[in-house]
């Protein structure tokens, strides 16, 4: 059977995790972890409140930056009008449908903000030049303000197309398709923006006095290759599992591949750029940054970030067969996660343990408390409708596309 | 007198697809298939192996990389040191957005030229050009052309198979330099 018939005779029942599958127990599985793991960080938290801050900081980032490059990967789909991923982009809509979720998960962090951002000491006792210039920006109402603002816009955009593409499935309307596109271009000037500022909140004010205005891009990029790596993951279990058979296969991985290794690259031109400015200018402010992530263990946490952001997936994500072979598809995908987590850790641990690396059990238990929560919202949204957008127009392209 | 090969006119994609499909099980290797438009899947039908490309690209790109970081250290360490603020003269992370780019400047050309080179291009004239029904390939005809430097061809047998395998015109075309 061709591939054009296949789509055709696509129906609901085919591409629907059936009810009383192994899946179907994900949500409520993750949800019991993710409680334990809140129930064991706040426990730790009575201990040491600042260490929970900078633990649930780090895995509240991670988990946010798959939401926001999958937010960002079904806008830029809309917006070029790509055929060959409508596939993929339901799994990248119930990724991007956890936003909402995350404005209560950023909960802990208002919480112990007195631990987390020196400025609110700073501005507070007056007399510190700097931080008082920028106390219009850096203040704990307008902080609040703007953090309202952003999980309002991302929640409001993330559960428009959720919901309007859910109702393509059934209605196969073509406006729908229209109508998003239009909506796609504003929509990412604003998740632009949004993300920029939110770095620049979230990471950057870790230590108020540095600046480097290339962050909001590198944050952007870490999140978009880890977003790639954690669709690739979920497509390649979803395949194992039988799912997706006629959908998604060897083509489709290798642009995921592709993908994967192009932003990759991206990450380490933007973060090469942070870097090469910084050292070139040399002003004690900008440079501070750095000179924290050179001594001791966190200089041996940049060279591990250097090598396995960057020159090890280079080379191993480089040969075509790679790319079309799910096994080391998967194996490059984790292993870029992990160096994602190690990314985050990186750029926000220093400011509390400037030292030296320094793991604790909250980092642990916070990575399980906000993974099960997120894991158990993606996965309660994905066995809630179709793996993909029934309704699209391009849906039969996307089924048939090949790379040349 | 030399012949280039054989020449063979189909009328669709379809029933070429299915004629390479025959000559590449028949064990021919030089050969080639000529199409108005790009055929979906005709490599595959055809049998090509993947290019060579890639690798000729990788070389030169690496090539060009190592040699912008050596021209640059070579430069700022033993030709002509200079201090430029302030900083080492063996300063790495200002070598490298030049081995960046003499990186990119290696694979670009080695893409380029690799292709010509693999294709054998430049050339001012082909045997097949003096076939005068070989003009409609690039209009509304499919032509699958087999080389006598074929180790398996033979004029007759070469001609006789694809006729069989529904070829609407077959004729020896000569070799002219």
């Amino acid at each position: 059977m061709s591939r054009d018939v296949a789509a055709e005779a696509l129906r609901a029942d085919q591409v629907t995790i059936p009810a009383g599958h192994a899946f179907s127990r994900i949500p409520m599985i993750s949800g019991v972890i993710g409680t334990i793991g809140l129930v064991a960080s706040l426990v730790l938290r009575s201990g040491d409140a600042k260490q929970f801050a900078f633990s649930w900081l780090i895995a509240f980032l991670f988990f946010l930056s798959l939401a926001l490059g999958a937010l960002f990967f079904v806008l830029i789909h809309f917006a070029t009008q790509a055929g060959w991923g409508i596939v993929v982009r339901r799994l990248a809509e119930n990724t991007m449908g956890t936003l909402p979720l995350f404005a209560l998960l950023f909960v802990p962090v208002t919480l112990g903000m007195r631990d987390l951002f020196p400025w609110i000491h700073g501005i507070a006792e007056g007399h510190d030049h700097v931080l008082t210039g920028k106390a219009p920006y850096l203040n704990t109402t307008f902080f609040a303000g703007r953090a309202v603002a952003y999980f309002a816009l991302w929640s409001a955009i993330a559960m428009l197309f959720v919901l309007r593409s859910r109702a393509q499935d059934a209605s196969r309307s073509q406006a729908i398709s229209l109508g998003l596109r239009r909506l796609s271009g504003p929509a990412i000037i604003v998740l632009a923006l949004t993300q920029t500022f939110a770095a620049v909140d979230w990471i950057m004010s870790l230590n108020p006095y540095w600046y480097s205005t290339i962050f909001g891009v590198y944050w952007f990029a870490g999140s978009f290759v880890s977003f790639f790596a954690f669709l690739t993951l979920v497509v390649l279990l979803l395949r194992r599992a039988g799912m997706m058979a006629n959908v998604v296969g060897t083509e489709h991985f290798h642009d995921l591949g592709k993908l994967l290794f192009a932003f990759t690259v991206f990450w380490a031109y933007i973060g090469f750029s942070q870097f090469f400015l910084i050292w070139y200018g040399n002003i004690p402010e900008e440079t501070i940054f750095f000179r924290m992530r050179l001594v001791g263990t966190w200089k041996a946490a940049s060279l591990l970030l250097a090598a396995g952001h960057f020159v090890i997936p280079f080379f191993f994500f480089m040969p075509r067969t790679i790319k079309r072979h799910p096994r080391f598809l998967a194996l490059g995908a984790a292993w870029l996660l992990l160096m994602h987590g190690v990314d985050l850790y990186w750029l926000v641990m220093p400011a509390m343990h400037p030292s030296g690396v320094a793991l604790r059990l909250l980092d642990g238990t916070t990575f399980l408390a906000v993974g099960g929560f997120f894991v158990a919202a993606v996965s309660w949204l994905t066995l809630g409708s179709p793996l993909v957008p029934l309704g699209d127009p391009r849906l039969p392209e996307s089924l048939s596309f090949e790379n040349f | 007198m030399s012949h280039f090969g054989v020449l063979a006119e189909f009328q669709s994609p379809a029933q070429l697809y299915r004629a390479c499909e025959r000559v590449r099980d028949a064990g021919y290797t030089k050969w080639d298939a000529h199409t108005p438009f790009p055929v979906h899947g005709l490599d595959g039908a055809m049998g090509m192996r993947r290019s060579r490309l890639p690798w000729i690209v990788l070389v030169l790109a690496l090539g060009g990389a190592a040699t912008g970081f050596l021209l640059q250290t070579w430069v700022h360490n033993m030709a002509y040191p200079l201090t430029i603020s302030g900083k080492p003269h063996f300063a790495w992370p200002a070598y490298v957005p030049i081995t960046f780019e003499l990186g990119v400047l290696g694979g670009a050309l080695g893409a380029v030229f690799g292709m010509f080179g693999l294709n054998q291009l430049p050339r001012h004239h082909h045997p097949l050009f003096d076939a005068k029904r070989f003009a409609r390939f690039s209009d509304d005809t499919f032509f699958i052309s087999i080389e006598a430097a074929d180790p398996k061809f033979d004029a007759n047998a070469t001609s006789r198979l694809l006729a069989a395998v529904g070829a609407s015109h077959v004729e020896l075309v000569e070799d002219t330099p």
